[in-house]
């Protein structure tokens, strides 16, 4: 089934043309990878499905909703749950506060039993928990801001470059986690990444979006074997 | 990042070579200040010297920054000390051991504050001065709902402060209410004034929003002068009753048989009665608004205020409605500012718009500052500083202002993030946590 269907959207800041007629679908339960080069719109991309900025034309249907014309507020008690690019914790705040605002939406009586799991899934956050989150190292800080996106139990989970400046060892623990999130607790993701390597890796699809188009799509090893995508995502990697 | 490294102790030479700094500065300052003053001998000004009040001067400032540096320095040991303790223990979770020094301070105050009355019963002056103190920390504590914690910041939070004032005002001299009867409606209508201001503004941050909010402390403030039937113009408006205890009016027993306050308790009539009893209504207020504040920031809406401060994207992303946060944050900050102008008016039994100009928010805004953006306590510590500098300052007449600007800029020197800089975390541990064995 169809969880998030994306179709013909354009996004405009002003004069510039953002996205310009986006199609994407993400079925439940799969991880879907979106590539794409800084200024891409992929970021872009991940703000319009929450309604900053308004999507110009097209059509957002989450389970068979159009949620193109909701605020953000609504569109996350939907189920969608954004990690935004460059984390975006609260720096000022502890880590526990941090979660229990990720939390703030949800029934009291899940708080406790989430933060077992958070606690379960990123076992530093319990050591850190009452630390001021921006004191946490970048790997750290991510962590929380998954965590903290999970608190609200969505159905749907968007991260925003997730890799983005960290060591290469808490970049495969992100991965791993993203793989261990769909694998054993069905969550469906859609993920945006610049590291193509990993990110097809773990994804079940992957489209790879350029000026603003997708431009290609295929399952992750189709993509990961693909010249253009070797030539333009991969190489420069190595 | 001061205090990730521990800072080596200081030895005693350190320490005094730090403090002759000090008094070396201050003696230079202290010199045109303090050491030289003029005296109108017959028909013409003559420099004298005042050399030994300059002496003290400087020993004090000596002795001031030894302790000064002294206190700060045991302050970040503990704060080591305590980060490493935090370090250490990994699954465990304190229950509620957090910052020793600053509730200690707390509790100090607030015993020092009880007591303060008794203590100058006899001195007008002193409970006077406390009682202004106490308006601004009452002031403080809203404004930092909507600066410190919301991080909206507002230029003309006087406006609620002269909406209350002035509805109080009108309230009783007009339909003649009560104090205790018109505190709530002038809450309210403060709050609702609170919400126009926020409304237009909600998408402003930053410098715009402080050009919008300066520009609505202003409107209030010619609307009061212009609008004559109303407000009484630049007159103001004079007689306001002043509150009474149970009714029972502060006022010298008179032959028309009505009960008062001295009467009643079979005390002798003073008007130092009347002080103490402002000082201990205002103390109420503050006190209320603490505690308020202190519970509105452990529920969700609270703590969403500190969010939209740290990162409104973020919010929007976590489910948050932004919108309400902020106005909720702009309506009780605006309603807290209108409780403290109900007493304002009812204290001073006349008010004017010239009591209502931006100097005034401009010296709320700096007690929130300097306090450290968000701390309770801070504030406390700010007034006090705030309100006091200009009292003690006047023996030094014109320099007064001055001496005030100086120590400001000291201040924001020592302490760049005001006063107290951590903000205490409103939930020290989750009630599941605290259960789990
Ligand atoms: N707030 C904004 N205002 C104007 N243009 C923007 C804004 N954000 C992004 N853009 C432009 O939109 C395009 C896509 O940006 P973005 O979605 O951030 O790309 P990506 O996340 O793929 O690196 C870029 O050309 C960028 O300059
Ligand atoms: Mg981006």
């Amino acid at each position: 089934m169809n969880m998030l269907e994306i179709s013909g959207v354009h996004t405009h800041y002003g004069h510039v043309h953002a996205l310009k007629g986006v199609d994407l679908v993400v079925r439940s339960g799969e991880i879907v990878t979106l590539i794409g080069a800084n200024g891409a719109g992929k970021s872009t991309l991940m703000m319009t499905l929450f309604g900053v900025p308004h999507l110009s034309s097209g059509r957002i249907v989450f389970e068979g909703e159009d949620i193109s014309g909701l605020k953000a507020h609504q569109i996350s008690r939907r189920g969608i749950a954004l990690v935004p690019e460059g984390r975006r914790i609260f720096p000022r705040m502890t880590v526990l506060e941090n979660l229990q605002m990720g939390a703030a939406m949800s029934p009291a009586a899940h708080f406790g039993p989430d933060l077992e799991r958070m606690f379960a899934l990123f076992p530093v956050l319990e050591e850190r928990l009452l630390q001021r989150a921006g004191t946490l190292s970048g790997g750290e800080q991510q962590m929380l801001a998954i965590a903290r996106a999970l608190m609200a139990r969505p159905k749907l989970l968007l991260l925003d470059e997730p890799s983005l400046g960290l060591a290469p060892l808490y970049i495969r623990r992100v991965f791993d986690i993203i793989g261990e999130l769909n694998r054993d607790h069905g969550m469906t993701i859609l993920l945006v990444e610049q590291n193509a390597h990993h990110a097809l890796r773990v994804a079940h699809r992957g489209l790879v979006l350029q000026q603003g188009k997708v431009v290609l799509e295929g399952n992750g090893q189709e993509l990961l074997a693909n010249p253009a995508v070797r030539a333009a995502y991969l190489e420069a990697d190595q | 990042m001061r205090a990730i490294f521990p800072r080596q102790a200081l030895s005693i030479a350190e320490r005094l070579r730090d403090a002759g700094w000090i008094a070396f500065v201050a003696l230079v300052l202290g010199v045109p200040m303090i050491g030289l003053t003029t005296v109108d001998a017959g028909n013409k000004l003559v420099v004298h010297t005042r050399l030994p009040l300059l002496m003290e001067f400087v020993a004090a400032c000596f002795l001031g920054r030894l302790a000064l540096r002294f206190s700060l320095d045991k302050f970040a040991q503990r704060k080591i000390e305590r980060q490493a303790q935090e370090a250490r223990r990994t699954v465990q979770i304190p229950a509620r051991s957090t910052l020793p020094l600053i509730k200690w301070l707390g509790w100090w105050l607030l015993g020092a504050a009880l007591v303060l009355p008794l203590m100058f019963s006899g001195n007008r002056y002193v409970v006077d001065t406390a009682t202004t103190v106490l308006i601004y920390v009452m002031l403080g504590w809203g404004l930092n709902v909507v600066v410190g914690l919301a991080g909206l910041l507002d230029l003309g939070y006087v406006a609620f402060y002269a909406v209350g004032a002035y509805a109080y005002a009108l309230l009783s001299t007009q339909f003649g209410w009560g104090f205790w009867q018109s505190l709530p409606v002038a809450g309210g209508l403060a709050a609702f004034f609170g919400l126009a201001l926020g409304w237009p503004t909600l998408r402003l941050r930053g410098d715009y929003l402080a050009i919008v909010t300066l520009g609505f402390g202003e409107i209030i403030r010619i609307i009061l002068v212009n609008w004559t039937e109303l407000s009484g113009g630049p007159n103001g408006i004079a007689s306001i009753p002043r509150p009474s205890f149970f009714g029972l009016p502060f006022q010298a027993p008179s032959d028309d048989g009505v009960q008062t306050f001295a009467g009643f308790f079979g005390l002798e009539y003073s008007p130092g009665q009347r002080v103490i009893f402002l000082y201990y209504l205002i103390l109420l207020l503050a006190l209320l608004t603490n505690l308020f504040v202190t519970r509105m920031r452990r529920l969700p809406v609270g703590r969403a205020w500190e969010a939209i401060r740290e990162d409104e994207i973020a919010c929007k992303a976590l489910g948050i409605n932004v919108v309400t946060v902020k106005l909720s944050a702009f309506a009780l900050g605006a309603m807290l500012g209108g409780l403290a102008g109900v007493f304002f008016a009812a204290r001073q039994g006349f008010i004017s718009p010239e009591s209502f100009v931006f100097s005034e928010s401009a010296t709320i805004l700096a007690i929130v500052v300097l306090g450290g953006m968000g701390s309770q306590l801070g504030v406390v510590l700010a007034s006090l500083v705030l309100v006091l500098l200009p009292e003690i300052g006047r023996d030094f007449a014109e320099y007064r202002m001055l001496l005030f600007g100086m120590a400001m800029i000291l201040i924001m020197v020592w302490r760049p993030g005001g006063l107290l800089v951590r903000r205490e975390p409103a939930i020290m541990a989750p009630a599941p946590m605290q259960a789990r064995p």
